[in-house]
């Protein structure tokens, strides 16, 4: 047993394609060797297409590599799927672990059965999952009948119930609203100080990234072009929010703290963009400056989304 | 990690029970479905009926010895559809995601597969073949004693064995085929057709692929020949009925190689 829960080596995976008569071979993951610490959190980023489902299929012993080794919890994935199958959790955004038809709670008591826990322990372990996730309202509705945000919530439960060292989760939050995305999150913060739970997320949202993880794994055409943490792959392509204002008044021009850049306006100077940099300046900040020269109506800002970070980090190789 | 608790069956008997459970708890929709299976049934029989009305035998059966062959062949059907039936079912397990899922879980995919569900509906089924079965052990002189009591009760075994084994390799296959239904239907459905015949009225491409490749003859037509001491077809003794678990076991190595093949090839590793 090594100390890493995760750790591959050369791994790769290609698929054979068919365009029309042709056959093409495409390089889903490239030669990615990565080691993940028990404990870490990290956030397996990348635009769609960049290997990321391949790779955590591999890891769970679902794919078999083309090359390369790899390790999940010192098992090899695929020969040891059983007993792998009792350390990880995986919560795929967009396939369910529940059943469909039953009351969610049934869910919960099946899968318990299924991993085979003890009686007592499967109930602690759900009484702690219940409260935290606040999933006691919902425990007698058919899963079929939940929110979004309450299957979610289940499936993350569910996925956590056996007390996995290793949580993998593709797309948590995707599709969920402000309130819900910040519940997961602060659950997910909460499970791995508790139980020093490893988490490997892979996401479209900066935000989980920012909130959940310690390092992130950026991966283009299945290979890797940072690993390290957030606020150096930030200061690498200098990944801006965008704070969006509209003013009461037309206003041309509005003077900006360091940190923040004006990117257009609209309207005749009604509504403004203004990048900023998070490290350098605060939305704080920017909006008093702002509201000095011009009343403000209303504002949103927007996070930088992985596509435009991934963008960056390409435009930048080039 | 703590060690895994109880008996290494209870995953699968949860899971089996809460479907079962469930299905009976939407009381109108289990009726309606128990009806359709019910007629379905019915009018498989009526087929057989029918046909007796303008011949008195096919391939040395009278409509008797036809009801014995025809309750054996839809009793083991339809058991075999009712627990393992949604194997078949397969590109509809890969497109939802629910293949992945039991990947996440610590048992082997196929037997996770097999008990994820169970359709009691075909009980209805499994009743029209009972009774044609339970017709055609009265209607037929039977020579009743520990050897027809022996060898009706591997027939049966034997045979639902067999037919879930069908479902099993056509779930294998389906791994494999675009739109595999359609083609894997030839055999499942058409093997069910076959075992109501009996084989001495089959060509010889008949005989080799549902009298030995996939073993319909040996679920039904066989044990009923021996049964009634009726003549076998491909010059196969009088006893070969009792050649049923033989078919049961080949049935079964070939879906495991299926399977097996399948899920490589579903992983990617060769195949």
């Amino acid at each position: 047993m090594t100390s890493h829960i995760i750790e591959t080596d050369g791994l790769t995976r290609t698929f054979r394609v068919r365009e029309g008569v042709r056959r093409r071979t495409v390089v889903a993951v490239d030669d990615l060797s990565l080691r993940v610490e028990a404990g870490e959190a990290v956030g397996y980023i990348g635009a769609n297409g960049a290997g990321k489902s391949t790779t955590i299929k591999m890891l769970c012993g679902i794919l078999v590599p083309t090359s390369g080794e790899v390790r999940t919890c010192g098992l090899r994935p695929v020969a040891e799927r059983r007993r792998l199958a009792r350390e990880i959790g995986v919560v795929f955004g967009q396939r369910s672990q529940l059943w469909w038809d039953l009351p969610t709670g049934e869910s919960f008591s099946l899968l318990a059965a299924i991993h085979r826990l003890s009686p007592g322990d499967a109930a602690a372990r759900r009484e702690e999952l219940v409260e935290r996730l606040e999933l006691g309202e919902f425990l007698t509705t058919p899963v079929r009948q939940l929110s979004l945000g309450q299957r979610m919530r289940a499936e993350v439960a569910a996925a956590l119930l056996h007390r996995p060292r290793l949580v993998v989760l593709d797309e948590p939050t995707i599709g969920l609203d402000v309130l819900s995305k910040q519940r997961l999150r602060e659950f997910l913060v909460t499970e791995r100080r508790d139980h020093g739970t490893t988490l490997l997320l892979t996401t479209h949202d900066m935000g989980d990234v920012e909130r959940l993880c310690d390092r992130v794994v950026l991966v283009d055409r299945g290979r890797t072009v940072h690993d390290g943490s957030l606020a150096a792959l930030s200061r690498t392509v200098g990944a801006q929010r965008v704070m969006t204002v509209d003013l009461a008044s037309s206003t041309p021009s509005l003077a900006l703290p360091d940190g923040a850049t004006h990117l257009g306006e609209e309207g005749h100077g009604l509504r403004h963009r203004i990048g900023f940099d998070p490290d350098r300046v605060t939305a704080a900040a920017v909006l008093a400056a702002v509201s000095a020269d011009a009343e403000v109506l209303d504002l949103s800002i927007e996070e930088p989304d992985v596509e435009d970070v991934v963008r960056r980090v390409y435009a930048n190789r080039r | 990690m703590a060690e895994p608790h109880g008996s290494a069956l209870a995953p699968y008997r949860a899971v089996l029970g809460s479907r079962i459970r469930s299905q009976a708890s939407y009381r109108t929709s289990f009726g309606l479905d128990l009806g359709s299976s019910l007629l379905v049934g019915l009018t498989e029989l009526a087929e057989v009926a029918v046909l007796f009305t303008s011949v008195s035998a096919i391939g040395g059966f009278d409509l008797a010895a036809m009801l014995l062959v025809f309750g054996l062949a839809d009793l083991c059907f339809s058991l075999a559809d009712m627990v393992v039936g949604h194997c078949d079912n397969l590109p509809e397990y890969v497109r939802t995601g629910r293949l992945d899922v039991f990947y996440l879980r610590p048992q082997p995919l196929l037997l996770q597969l097999v008990t994820s569900d169970i359709s009691l509906r075909r009980l209805a089924r499994a009743a029209v073949g009972l009774v044609a079965l339970v017709v055609g052990l009265v209607v037929n002189d039977l020579a009743w004693g520990p050897g027809t009591i022996g060898l009706l009760a591997v027939a049966l075994v034997s045979g639902t064995v067999t037919f879930a084994a069908l479902f099993v390799w056509a779930g294998g296959l389906q791994f494999f085929l675009v739109n595999g239904s359609e083609m894997t239907n030839a055999f499942v459905y058409g093997g069910r057709y076959a075992a109501t015949q009996p084989g001495t009225v089959w060509g010889r491409p008949l005989v080799v692929v549902f009298g030995f490749f996939f073993p319909m003859a040996f679920t039904a037509y066989l044990p009923a020949a021996t049964l009634l001491g009726l003549d076998t077809f491909a010059g196969l003794p009088d006893w070969a009925g009792w050649l049923a678990p033989v078919a049961a076991v080949w049935a079964w190595v070939a879906a495991g190689l299926s399977w097996r093949t399948g899920v490589r090839h579903y992983q990617g590793a060769g195949g």
